[in-house]
């Protein structure tokens, strides 16, 4: 291995870069997680919430499940901006540091 | 209010069927023509020379998954078991999320071909390769099946073709797009198909919806008004809550060790592509399992739940009989072509995986130990890939007849509990050893296989015994931690120096892609 790699793996900046990556891919697991298993268990202990009206016949259940395929889209989109914005151009800084 | 007898002209080949389903056909076979002089090497034929744009890998990967079982199937479920349908459909799309935070642009900076490169990067090759493939191709072939046997019932439905004539025919367009085109051509198979599913669905739900002013209260009012209220409330899908996670555990982490899912990562540029790539295939997925409720509640509300099921018990024949009742024959003719187009393409993706594991990952890598020229590599991936093509045709005969419904269901658990473990294992853990990614992949494998063997839908209404050997229908939630646990037990027991360095060594390629492919 190249002394140049050697030295950016043990920088505090790449170690930043890994632990926030890291962190931010299980606080979004975990939403998904809580968001997904919550509403099947919400299913199978308590189908009286979900079947409370909230139109003429809408049952409370319809825009749950809507909502749930909307938000698992959110929090991917949420990522993207994240990884667009701010991880790519850590990891250009970074790769940057190689070429020079 | 007795359902009005609905004059249908599917099972019966008409005009209009006919024509859109041969220009379909003839589309993709001259695309596929156009693609086969793109494809000399080995990185054209299993990764599109990696030059497939984001929103049409997007595309291509929201083609390679939804498969005619969810467009018909999720239909017909909403049709005649009303809120349940919408529950199932919900479960098809958390996957996508998890396969973007965990493992998406980590698996494009390390592999080249295949998820087995990706496992093997830092392990010894030949265990590793081995295990690997077996889980990819226990997968891919047993999702096969169900889509074979899927394809020959619903080609009989519309239009009435014999099912081994059925079976067959998807089995030759299917690998003269895989054969002559390799990932080119299946990509722009899978981006013509998803692009036509995704609009016929659509104006389908547009023409349901035209009947009721465009409110879905109207629609929900009408459904409501002729099978009670308790079509919009939660039944028997979801009431046992270990049951519920189990299978919510195999379709949102089966995904992300699906190998037809996971080559098509390799086939963009890099991974801020593979990454946008994800958003894009979520959205349209998203959209496809939002809106296919609308045409099974217009079905229900339309059609009736008694016709659709004098036509195919099973509740399958739902969206195409809401479409000719809409549209006319006509219409029913595109959704005829357009399911027809759907099983092709999901097919052609399932062997291009299951072609890549044996040629690129047993032979050239076990067999040749690395070593193989281009030509050859190119030779043995097009024997691999009829090899896998004639048994996926023979296989979806021998299965005639057979309830195969429980197969997708065993192909995620596979898919969770074989691929998903020592994939994220290898890609996080430092420690992970060769030893361990062997014995995650067989206690996985063999954990879900035999689980299921047990289960009350095999042993109890496939065998005929009276009583379960196991509770569970899914075993997912008692495999998949048995697979990360044995990975991490045999990992501890056996340590491997020179893995632990090369983990340090790949995290330039991990997380900034420093050499990747």
């Amino acid at each position: 291995m190249q002394p140049s790699h050697r030295q950016l793996l043990d920088s505090p900046d790449f170690h930043r870069l890994v632990s926030r990556r890291l962190r931010v891919s299980l606080v979004l697991t975990a939403l998904l997680f809580v968001m997904y298993y919550g509403f099947i268990l919400l299913i199978a202990t308590d189908k009286a919430l979900l079947s409370r009206r909230i139109g003429d016949v809408t049952t409370l259940g319809i825009p749950l499940a809507a909502a749930v395929i909307l938000g698992a889209w959110v929090l991917t989109a949420v990522y993207v901006i994240w990884a667009n914005r701010s991880h790519d151009a850590d990891v250009l800084r970074l790769r940057q540091r190689l070429d020079s | 209010m007795a359902p009005a007898p609905v004059e249908t002209t599917l099972g019966t080949p008409t005009a209009s069927a006919v024509i859109f389903f041969l220009a379909i056909v003839a589309l993709t076979l001259a695309v596929t023509w156009w693609a086969a002089r793109r494809t000399r090497s080995a990185r054209e034929f299993y990764a599109a020379g990696r030059s497939i744009s984001p929103l049409q890998n997007g595309m291509a990967l929201a083609g390679d998954y939804m498969s005619a079982a969810s467009f018909l199937g999720i239909a017909g479920l909403v049709a005649m078991r009303g809120y349940d349908g919408m529950i199932y459909a919900t479960g098809w799309l958390v996957g996508w999320p998890a396969l973007m935070f965990l493992i998406a642009e980590p698996l494009r900076n390390l592999g080249k071909f295949t998820f087995a490169d990706v496992v093997a990067f830092r392990l010894r090759q030949v265990p590793v390769r081995i295990a690997a493939a077996c889980g990819g191709i226990l997968t891919v072939l047993v999702y096969t099946i169900a889509q074979m046997v899927g394809a020959g019932n619903l080609i009989r439905l519309l239009f009435g073709i014999p099912y081994e004539w059925a079976v067959i025919v998807v089995g030759v367009v299917m690998l003269a797009y895989v054969l002559f085109g390799g990932m080119i051509a299946t990509t722009w198979v899978q981006i013509i198909k998803a692009a036509l599913l995704l609009f016929g669905v659509t104006l389908l739900a547009a023409l349901v919806l035209s009947r009721f002013s465009f409110s879905p209260g109207a629609l929900f009012a009408a459904v409501v008004g002729r099978y009670g209220q308790a079509a919009l409330e939660p039944g028997g899908l979801v009431t046992d809550p270990v049951e519920a996670v189990s299978l919510g555990l195999a379709l949102m982490l089966g995904l992300l060790g699906l190998p037809h899912i996971l080559m098509r990562f390799y086939t963009v540029p890099d991974a801020r592509a593979a990454r946008t790539s994800v958003l894009y295939a979520t959205g349209l997925i998203g959209y496809f399992y939002l809106i296919i409720p609308i045409v099974g509640f217009g079905a229900a509300a339309l059609v009736g739940r008694e016709t659709i099921k004098q036509v195919d018990a099973g509740g399958n024949m739902a969206a195409p009989l809401v479409a000719e009742l809409l549209g006319g024959t006509p219409f029913l003719g595109f959704i005829a072509a357009v399911a027809f187009a759907t099983i092709l393409a999901v097919v052609a993706g399932l062997t291009l995986a299951g072609a890549s594991a044996l040629s690129h990952d047993i032979f050239v890598h076990v067999v040749r130990g690395g070593d193989a020229t281009e030509h050859e590599q190119m030779r043995i991936a097009r024997i691999a890939t009829v090899i896998f093509g004639a048994a996926a045709v023979v296989l979806g005969i021998a299965f005639k007849g057979q309830n195969v419904a429980f197969m997708v269901g065993l192909a995620f658990a596979i898919a969770a509990s074989a691929n998903f473990p020592p994939l994220l294992l290898s890609i996080v853990w430092k420690r992970f050893t060769t030893a361990g990614a062997v014995a995650a992949m067989a206690t996985g494998a063999t954990l879900a296989l035999a689980l299921i063997t047990g289960s009350p839908t095999v042993w109890v209404d496939l065998l005929g015994h009276a009583t379960p050997l196991v509770p569970l229908k899914n075993p997912a939630i008692v495999s998949m931690p048995a697979a990360f646990l044995a990975g991490i037990v045999v990992s501890l027991m056996t340590p491997e120096p020179r893995a632990q360095a090369l983990f340090e060594d790949e995290k330039l390629r991990t997380y900034l892609g420093v050499g990747a492919e």
